[in-house]
C-alpha cells in the first residue's frame, strides 16, 4: 500500500510514479555493464591467503607475464587523508610490498589471453609467506601486547573521536536510571550483484586510457588514479557504464583499477578484471563491524537527558579512499543521538586497524547500528521504568525545528512524532497485543519492535569539511542544454546505478522548460561527456544533484522566454512553457522548441546582442543538508525450539520531504528494508582466530530472498525541506538504516516471557538458540 | 586448458558455431562467444541467478552448465524475449511495477518467470514466491519483482 499526499495546484510531472526511462534497455538484455566490453587481456588478481605474514618470495612460471610490486615501485600507494582526529595515515600499496595484512589482499597481477587462462596461471603462482600472529577482533586489538598491524598508528588506533558537552558530569550525577546497551553488530558486505570489475583500454591516436568500471564516483576515481600514477588526469576517461548496484561498496576506489591502467599504458592495450563473488565477498570491503556501549541517564518520567557512548569500529587492514575510515566512527559520534532531544551527550569512538578486510561505506554507514543501540536503549529503559516502548519515545523525540543537537548538528523541519503516531495507528498496537497475549498461550511467541530515527542526507561540503576530511565532496553540477534540433540533454556529476535519477532528474527539468520526460536525455557516469561531480552515494544524488539541476533548468527556463518574447514579440510573463513549445498565454501564437533551439544557435543576429548563443546552462548546488525520518515497526514470530525468525510483517511511515517519483521512492525504501533485514537476521562475515574468511560464497554469505521479505507497506508525510531547493530530503538509506533495530526490538518483546535479551546483529538461530538455553539452563 | 570443442549453440532461434573448451560453462560462452551480453553472471556458483537462461524451455544456472552440455538444445535468453519491439508481457510487467533498479539481475528473473510461467501457467501465488526465491536481487527488496510476475502471469494466462 503507498499513500502519498495529494501535491497541490496543477498537473506537474514531479510528484507522478512515472515508468523509468532506465528500464527498456535493462529489460531487453541491452544494458551495458562493464563485464560486457570484449577486451585483449585478462587480468587475475593473486590474492594473500594468510592474515598477516611477510613475503618472502613470488615464483611465477617463466612465460606468464605477473606483475608485483617490484613493477609498481613508481606508483604511490592508496593514502586516504583526515586532518582530524587524531587521525594516523596508513598507505596500501597497490599490491602487497613485503607484508600482507588480510585474506585477499593482492599481491600479484596475472595477465593472459582470456580469463580462464589468466586463472590457470594464477594457481601455478608461488608466494612464500613466513605468517606472523594476526589480529582480527577490535577489542582484541587494543590489548596491550595485540600485533600492531601498522607503524604509523601504534596500539592499532587509527583515529579517535572525542566529545563531552558542557556540564555533562554534573548532568550525570541527577539520573533517576542509568540504563545500558553492550551493543554488537557484525561485519557485513554490501554484495552488489555485479561484482566489480575494470577494463583499462588505451587509444593510440589520442594517446589515452579509457577506464570503464563499476565506480560510484567516475570523476574521483580518475583524479586519483592520475595522481597516484602521476600522469595528466587529461589522459584518463573514466566511465561508469551501466553499475550492477554499488550501496557504497563501488565508491571506495580499488587498487585493482589501477593495476588495469598502469597495465594499459605500458603496454598500450586493453586489459580487463572482473571479480569473482570470493574476492568480492573476501576482498570487496566490509562495514558494521562494531562494539557499541551506550549508558543513557533517564530522569523517573523517562525523559533521557544524556547519553554516553563508547564506540570501537573495526576497520580492517588499511583505510579506504576517499572517506577514510573514519566514516563509520565518525558518523557514530556525530549521529547517536538521533532523533531524540539529548541535551547531554558524551562519545568516544575509535577506528581500530585489525587483520580483515579493510572497512568502507556501506548503505546507511553506522546509522543501522547506533539506530539499533539507541532503539534497544529506549526498550530497555521502557521496561525498566515501566513505561509503553511508544510512549517512552513519544516523550523523547524532537518535536520543534530547526533543532540544534548537544554537538551541533541542525535539524530542519520534519516529523519525527507524525510518523510514530502514524505507524502505530497503522499497526493497531491494542490488536497485536490481544493476538500476542492470544498466541503466547498457544505457546507461539509474536513480538512487535518499532525504531525511530533521523538521517542525515543530501549534505554538502561543509559536512565533508567538518570531518577534517582532505578531499571534500558535496557540491553538483548540472549542465542542461537544447541543442539545435531541440533535443534536451542533462550532463550531471551524479552517477546513478539503480536509483532512477535519469527518470527523476527529467521530471524536473520537464516542469521547468515544459518538455515531457521521454524527450529529456540525463548523461551520467562519463568523466569525458558529464561536468566534474562526485558521483552517488549518501543519499545525496536527487537532492544536491536535483538541486542543480533545478538551478540549470530555471537558467534555461529564463533563457527560451526570452528567446520566445522575441520571436513571438509579447511580454515574457505572458508566455508559458508546455507540450515541447512556447505559447502566448489563451492564443494560438506558439514557437515550438526546436524552433527556439534552431533561431538561439542559428539566427542569434536576431537577439541583437541581448542574448547569448546556444541554450546551455549550468547549475552547481551545495546545499547543508536535510534529515529525513522515518518510524519503521517489526512483527515477528520467534520459533523458540529452533531459533528462527519469521518477520509477519513490517510498516513504515517515513518522511522524505517532497517526492519527485513515489514508484521510485517506494523501490528505494522496499530495498532497503531488504537489506535491514538481512542486516538483522542473516548476514555476518565471519573470520576464524587465524584471520581465514568463513563465508566466501553466497551460500554461507546470505543475502535474503524473496522469502524473507514480509508484506512491506509503506505510509508516506511530506514536509518540505528548506534545506533543499526541490524541497526533497534524500531516502535511499533509510530503510537500511531502519529495520534492523525495528526487528531485534520485535525479537527481544517476543522473548520477553523467557527473560533473555539479544543485543547482537545478526541475531540468528543461533544465537537465540544460545540465549534461551543458557536460561533453561540455568533454570 | 585442454582441446577445444566445435559446437553449435541455437540461441534464440540462430545458430552460433562456436570453438569451446569442454569446461567452459554456457553462461561465459553465451558471453564472449556468441557475444549476447544480457546474461549476467553474479556469482558463478549457482546461488544468485543471474545468468538463469532457458535450455529445453527449462531454466537454468548457465554458469553452471558446460557450453557443450547445451550444443544442439533450443536456448532462449533475454535477448530472446521481445518479439521485435513488442515487448514480452513479462518485461513490460517489471517496467509497469518498477521490479527492476539497477538490472543486473534482471534477465534472470525474467528468464526464471517466464521458464516456469510456460510450463506452469496457473501456479499459485505461494508457489511463485517459492520460485522467485531462487534468485537474488540486491535493490528491489523482491516486492515489486512478485507483484510484477503475478501481473506478468494473469496477462499470460489470457493469451
Amino acid at each position: 500500500m503507498s499513500a502519498h499526499g495529494t501535491r497541490g495546484g496543477g498537473m506537474t510531472w514531479v510528484g507522478r510514479a512515472i515508468r523509468r526511462l532506465e528500464d527498456p534497455a535493462l529489460v531487453t538484455g541491452q544494458g551495458r555493464f562493464t563485464a560486457d566490453l570484449p577486451t585483449a587481456y585478462s587480468v587475475r588478481f593473486v590474492r594473500s591467503q594468510v592474515a598477516a605474514g611477510k613475503i618472502i618470495k613470488i615464483d611465477a612460471p617463466k612465460y606468464a607475464p605477473v606483475v608485483t610490486a617490484v613493477d609498481l615501485k613508481d606508483v604511490k600507494p592508496i593514502l586516504p587523508m583526515l586532518h582530524k582526529f587524531a587521525y594516523k595515515p596508513v598507505g596500501q600499496p597497490v599490491l602487497a610490498d613485503g607484508v600482507v595484512r588480510f585474506v585477499g589482499e593482492p599481491i600479484a597481477a596475472v595477465v593472459a589471453a582470456t580469463a580462464g587462462e589468466a586463472e590457470d596461471i594464477a594457481d601455478l603462482v608461488s608466494v612464500e609467506i613466513t605468517e606472523t600472529t594476526p589480529v582480527v577482533d577490535a577489542r582484541a586489538a587494543l590489548e596491550a601486547k595485540a600485533p600492531q598491524l601498522h607503524a604509523s598508528a601504534p596500539g592499532n588506533v587509527i583515529l579517535e573521536g572525542q566529545f563531552k558537552s558542557d556540564g555533562f558530569d554534573a548532568a550525570w550525577k541527577t539520573a533517576y536510571k542509568i540504563v545500558t546497551v553492550e551493543a554488537r553488530s557484525r561485519r557485513q558486505n554490501a554484495t552488489p550483484m555485479e561484482p566489480r570489475g575494470g577494463h583499462a583500454a588505451y587509444d593510440a591516436a589520442s594517446d589515452r586510457v579509457t577506464l570503464t568500471c563499476t565506480t560510484q564516483m567516475p570523476h574521483l576515481t580518475r583524479t586519483a588514479i592520475a595522481d597516484l600514477l602521476d600522469f595528466p588526469e587529461a589522459d584518463l576517461r573514466v566511465v561508469a557504464p551501466d553499475v550492477g548496484g554499488g550501496f557504497g561498496q563501488k565508491m571506495s576506489l580499488a587498487g585493482e583499477y589501477i593495476v588495469l591502467v598502469w597495465l594499459a599504458r605500458k603496454y598500450k592495450s586493453s586489459f580487463a578484471w572482473t571479480e569473482d563473488r570470493r574476492e568480492n565477498l573476501i576482498a570487496g570491503f566490509h562495514a558494521r563491524d562494531q562494539y557499541i556501549t551506550l549508558d543513557g541517564a533517564f530522569d523517573k518520567d523517562g525523559k533521557l537527558f544524556a547519553i554516553k557512548a563508547d564506540v570501537a569500529a573495526n576497520v580492517g587492514a588499511y583505510s579506504c579512499f576517499p572517506t577514510t575510515c573514519g566514516v563509520e566512527p565518525l558518523m557514530a559520534m556525530a549521529e547517536m543521538p538521533g532523533p531524540y532531544d539529548v541535551r547531554h551527550y558524551q562519545c568516544h569512538a575509535r577506528g581500530i586497524l585489525t587483520n580483515t578486510c579493510t572497512m568502507a561505506p556501506y548503505r546507511g554507514v553506522s546509522r543501522p547500528v547506533i539506530t539499533f543501540t539507541i532503539e534497544r536503549l529506549m526498550d530497555k529503559a521502557a521496561a525498566a521504568l515501566g513505561i509503553d516502548p511508544v510512549d517512552i519515545r513519544r516523550r523523547n523525540l524532537v518535536d520543534k525545528f530547526p533543532y540544534k543537537t548537544a554537538m551541533g548538528l541542525e535539524y530542519d523541519e520534519a516529523s519525527y512524532k507524525q510518523t510514530l503516531e502514524m505507524a502505530v495507528a497503522a499497526i493497531d498496537l491494542p490488536a497485536f497485543r490481544k493476538r500476542q497475549k492470544e498466541a503466547r498461550a498457544q505457546g507461539r511467541h509474536l513480538g512487535i519492535g518499532f525504531s525511530t530515527f533521523c538521517e542525515r542526507t543530501g549534505y554538502g561540503s561543509s559536512t565533508f569539511a567538518a570531518r577534517g576530511m582532505a578531499i571534500t565532496p558535496g557540491w553538483e553540477t548540472v549542465i542542461v542544454s537544447v541543442d539545435p534540433s531541440g533535443f534536451v540533454e542533462a550532463r550531471i556529476g551524479s552517477s546513478p546505478h539503480g536509483q532512477g535519477l535519469r527518470t527523476t532528474l527529467a521530471q524536473i527539468i520537464a516542469d521547468e522548460i515544459g518538455v515531457p520526460p521521454d524527450m529529456i536525455k540525463v548523461v551520467h557516469g562519463d568523466t569525458d561527456r558529464a561536468p566534474y561531480g562526485w558521483g552517488t552515494f549518501a543519499s545525496r544524488s536527487l537532492v544536491i544533484g536535483g538541486g542543480a539541476t533545478l538551478i540549470a533548468a530555471r537558467k534555461v527556463r529564463a533563457k527560451l522566454l526570452k528567446i520566445a518574447s522575441t520571436m513571438l514579440e509579447a511580454a515574457e510573463t505572458d508566455i508559458v512553457l508546455e507540450d515541447g513549445k512556447a505559447r502566448v498565454a489563451g492564443t494560438d501564437r506558439v514557437v515550438s522548441i526546436t524552433g527556439m533551439a534552431r533561431e538561439a544557435y542559428t539566427q542569434t543576429h536576431r537577439f541583437k546582442g541581448e542574448i547569448d548563443p546556444g541554450i546551455s546552462e549550468t547549475g552547481h548546488y551545495d546545499p547543508p543538508g536535510t534529515f529525513s525520518n522515518a518510524c519503521h515497526v517489526a512483527i515477528v514470530e520467534v520459533d523458540v525450539e529452533t531459533g528462527k525468525v519469521t518477520i509477519e510483517k513490517f510498516l513504515v511511515a517515513e518522511d522524505a520531504g517532497r517526492i519527485i517519483n513515489p514508484m521510485i521512492a517506494d523501490g528505494q525504501v522496499h530495498g532497503g528494508i531488504a537489506q535491514g533485514i538481512g542486516n538483522a537476521l542473516l548476514e555476518e562475515m565471519i573470520y576464524d582466530d587465524n584471520g581465514a574468511p568463513l563465508t566466501a560464497t553466497l551460500a554461507d554469505y546470505m543475502p535474503p530472498t524473496a522469502h524473507e521479505i514480509p508484506p512491506i507497506e509503506l505510509h508516506h508525510i511530506e514536509t518540505p525541506s528548506v534545506n533543499s531547493i526541490t524541497k526533497a530530503k534524500g531516502l535511499g538509506e533509510g530503510g537500511t538504516i531502519g529495520a534492523p533495530a525495528a526487528i531485534i526490538n520485535a525479537i527481544n518483546d517476543a522473548l520477553a516471557p523467557f527473560g533473555v535479551e539479544i543485543d547482537e546483529m545478526p541475531a540468528t538461530p543461533r544465537r537465540i538458540r544460545t540465549l534461551l538455553r543458557a536460561k533453561e539452563n540455568a533454570a | 586448458m585442454s582441446a577445444k570443442e566445435a559446437i553449435t549453440l541455437r540461441i534464440n532461434g540462430r545458430d552460433h558455431a562456436v570453438s569451446v573448451e569442454p569446461r567452459k560453462t554456457l553462461a561465459d560462452t553465451i558471453r564472449e562467444d556468441c557475444e549476447q551480453t544480457g546474461t549476467h553472471i553474479g556469482c558463478e556458483h549457482g546461488i544468485c541467478g543471474a545468468c538463469t537462461v532457458l535450455v529445453g524451455g527449462e531454466p537454468v544456472r548457465s554458469c553452471l552448465m558446460f557450453a557443450v552440455q547445451a550444443a544442439g538444445k533450443a536456448i532462449r535468453t533475454v535477448e530472446g524475449l521481445a518479439d521485435g519491439d513488442k515487448l514480452h508481457p513479462m518485461q513490460q510487467a517489471f517496467m509497469d511495477h518498477h521490479g527492476l533498479q539497477c538490472g543486473f539481475c534482471t534477465p534472470g528473473f525474467l528468464m526464471l518467470a517466464v521458464g516456469v510461467l510456460e510450463r506452469e501457467p496457473n501456479i499459485s501465488d505461494e508457489d511463485l514466491v517459492d520460485v522467485l526465491s531462487s534468485n537474488l536481487c540486491r535493490c528491489t527488496g523482491y516486492q515489486n519483482i512478485i507483484n510484477a510476475v503475478r501481473a506478468a502471469a494473469k496477462k499470460m494466462r489470457r493469451k
